[in-house]
């Protein structure tokens, strides 16, 4: 079962007392463990959430200064572009990079003929995708000389500066997340095997064509991989950082067109040292994050099949 | 049906797709060995004039050779993949095969911080650094690997014990020994392969890292190779594409042997966090 799937069962589940009989030594196990929960995550979460309400510098202490951050945010227009952007990024690129996956998931049968040499080579990009040295190629790979151009050029065609036209640069990244589809595709693989095989050859009998049994076994069956995929690769695309970064020269230009909403983050928070404001967009990003992730999970009721 | 015309169309639409996708790479690599004018004029992968320059002048580039980020990377991945193969697996045992009080909210807790953005305690997390002094050092990417943050692993780990049969653990209960034995004699030996998987991942996602290190470690001797990288194209970048791509290489290879023998091992990761 996935975090996403354990999760979603624990929610149902009404809480009945563990027998408790292990205590001294969980306590011992969890010593690492409860110290970062603590000291790492929520107590950094609760400062947080205090430092969006204040305006800091880290050089003068803190300074209260009520809603001003969330009043400033709603007149941000940068931040709104930022949010633009990165909405954007999401709903074009995971919606493209899972049905990726998934299509050619679906064309690697279970023990064919260089499955795993396929696999390998589809999955490879997914790994190195998120280093420097992939988004200093991508900034090459579209320039105005660039790769792409000068494929181009060999038909006739004449290319423009793809990462330096406000029109594409957005575009060129979204192809980056796509060209990224390994992962969700191994978890697809994985979960294509699950699909009882009889299922498909009793539809066959019953002349159902390929299509359909794509939409009436295939789908159903995988529903819980999908959510579990979408989920994960939403909370991801909001994150993402590195490839805007790198092509922009940390600028997030041009025309602010790759300021993804994480690039004005860092620039507020660690160019700027406006430490409060960065604080109140990153709630403002884990409120997103969390109402995206609430409606997938209230939506998933209505699409995604457990059989037990 | 399965006919072999089918087959032939699906296999040449699976290698001309494979093409595609590694071709970008392919022509790095080809390109790294380039004369910068060059690299700008030939989309193929032959290389009709050789440069071996790119090499020693990338390494050279910044104010330190680039084996000094090599090694600062090493350090910190080394670091995190022992902070978490110790803190994570003893917090496994803990979910998977104790019975204690809070466990479920702790267990929620857990799964939660997976899907938490970085960006949220980054800010405090700074600040609480920069006091006591460990900005530019190595300590606040790998102290929070030491305490067990990530739940991923966490997670990874239990479902792996969970497949272990109890009977084993249950037999060596009933000969006296305690959970530390236990969990020191009977399942980490057989949760190697959870282990392997974790360190795999923690080496490939430290080494790419850019976020944490380009917040961190601003000083030059600090750099990790991908802040170098930035750093490089600072520097000269936009009018050496070939140091640049020569460079971009080494911070791959290491994560290219990593993916090359690990692969059995990330690809079971991926699959078993993602399904039973």
């Amino acid at each position: 079962m996935s975090a996403i799937a354990e999760l979603q069962s624990l929610s149902k589940t009404k809480g009945r007392k563990a027998p408790a009989k292990d205590n001294k030594a969980a306590h011992i196990f969890l010593i690492p463990w409860t110290i970062g929960l603590f000291l790492v995550t929520l107590g950094p979460m609760a400062m947080s959430l205090y430092l969006a309400f204040t305006d800091y510098n880290l050089l003068q202490s803190p300074e209260f200064t009520g809603f001003a951050n969330i009043e400033r945010m709603l007149d941000d227009q940068r931040l709104h572009n930022s949010l633009r952007v990165t909405f954007t990024y999401v709903l074009v690129g995971v919606p493209l990079q899972l049905a990726v996956a998934l299509g050619v998931a679906i064309l690697l049968d279970r023990g064919m003929r260089g499955l795993s040499f396929y696999r390998s080579v589809f999955y490879l990009p997914s790994m190195l995708g998120s280093s420097v040295a992939i988004a200093v190629l991508w900034k090459q790979i579209f320039g105005t000389t660039g790769l792409v151009n000068q494929m181009l050029d060999l038909i006739g065609i004449q290319g423009i500066g793809w990462i330096s036209d406000p029109n594409t640069s957005l575009g060129s990244l979204i192809l980056l997340n796509v060209w990224t589809f390994g992962s969700p595709m191994v978890i697809f693989l994985a979960g294509l095997r699950q699909v009882p095989a009889m299922y498909y050859e009793a539809a066959s009998i019953d002349g159902a064509s390929k299509w359909r049994q794509f939409r009436s076994i295939t789908l159903p069956m995988i529903s819980p991989i999908i959510f579990f995929n979408l989920v994960l690769q939403i909370i991801g695309a909001f994150q993402n950082f590195t490839q805007a970064f790198i092509v922009s020269n940390g600028s997030g230009g041009p025309a602010d067109s790759t300021m993804f909403f994480t690039l004005y983050l860092y620039q507020q928070g660690f160019k700027q040292f406006d430490m409060g404001y960065a604080s109140a967009m990153a709630w403002l990003l884990v409120l997103i994050v969390g109402a995206f992730t609430a409606v997938n999970f209230f939506v998933s009721k209505y699409w995604v099949f457990y059989d037990d | 049906m399965r006919t072999p015309f089918r087959s032939v169309v699906k296999h040449a639409l699976l290698i001309l797709a494979a093409g595609v996708m590694i071709y970008p790479l392919l022509w790095m690599v080809a390109s790294s060995f380039r004369p910068n004018d060059l690299i700008f004029r030939e989309a193929g992968l032959v290389i009709s004039q050789v440069d071996w320059n790119n090499y020693p002048n990338g390494w050279d580039a910044l104010s330190e050779p680039f084996s000094k980020y090599l090694m600062n990377s090493a350090i910190l991945v080394l670091g995190c993949i022992l902070g978490n193969l110790v803190s994570c697996s003893m917090a496994a045992y803990a979910f998977a095969r104790l019975d204690f009080k809070f466990k479920k909210i702790m267990f929620v807790l857990m799964l939660m911080t997976i899907m938490l953005p970085i960006h949220v305690i980054i800010v405090p997390q700074y600040v609480m650094f920069s006091q006591i002094g460990w900005v530019n050092t190595f300590w606040p990417i790998i102290v929070p690997k030491l305490l067990a943050t990530d739940g991923f692993f966490i997670f990874l780990m239990i479902q792996f014990i969970r497949g272990i049969p109890k009977d084993m653990d249950e037999a060596a209960r009933i000969d006296g020994a305690g959970h530390p034995r236990i969990f020191l004699q009977v399942i980490l030996p057989l949760m190697v392969p959870a282990l392997a998987t974790t360190a795999i991942f923690t080496f490939i996602w430290t080494w790419s890292d850019f976020f944490t290190s380009l917040i961190y470690l601003t000083n030059p001797s600090n750099y990790t190779v991908q802040v170098a990288l930035n750093a490089f194209i600072d520097s000269t970048g936009e009018s050496n594409w070939g140091a640049l791509f020569a460079m971009s290489i080494v911070t791959l290879i290491p994560v290219f042997l990593a993916f090359l023998f690990g692969q059995k091992y990330l690809v079971k990761g991926i699959a078993t966090t993602g399904i039973k």
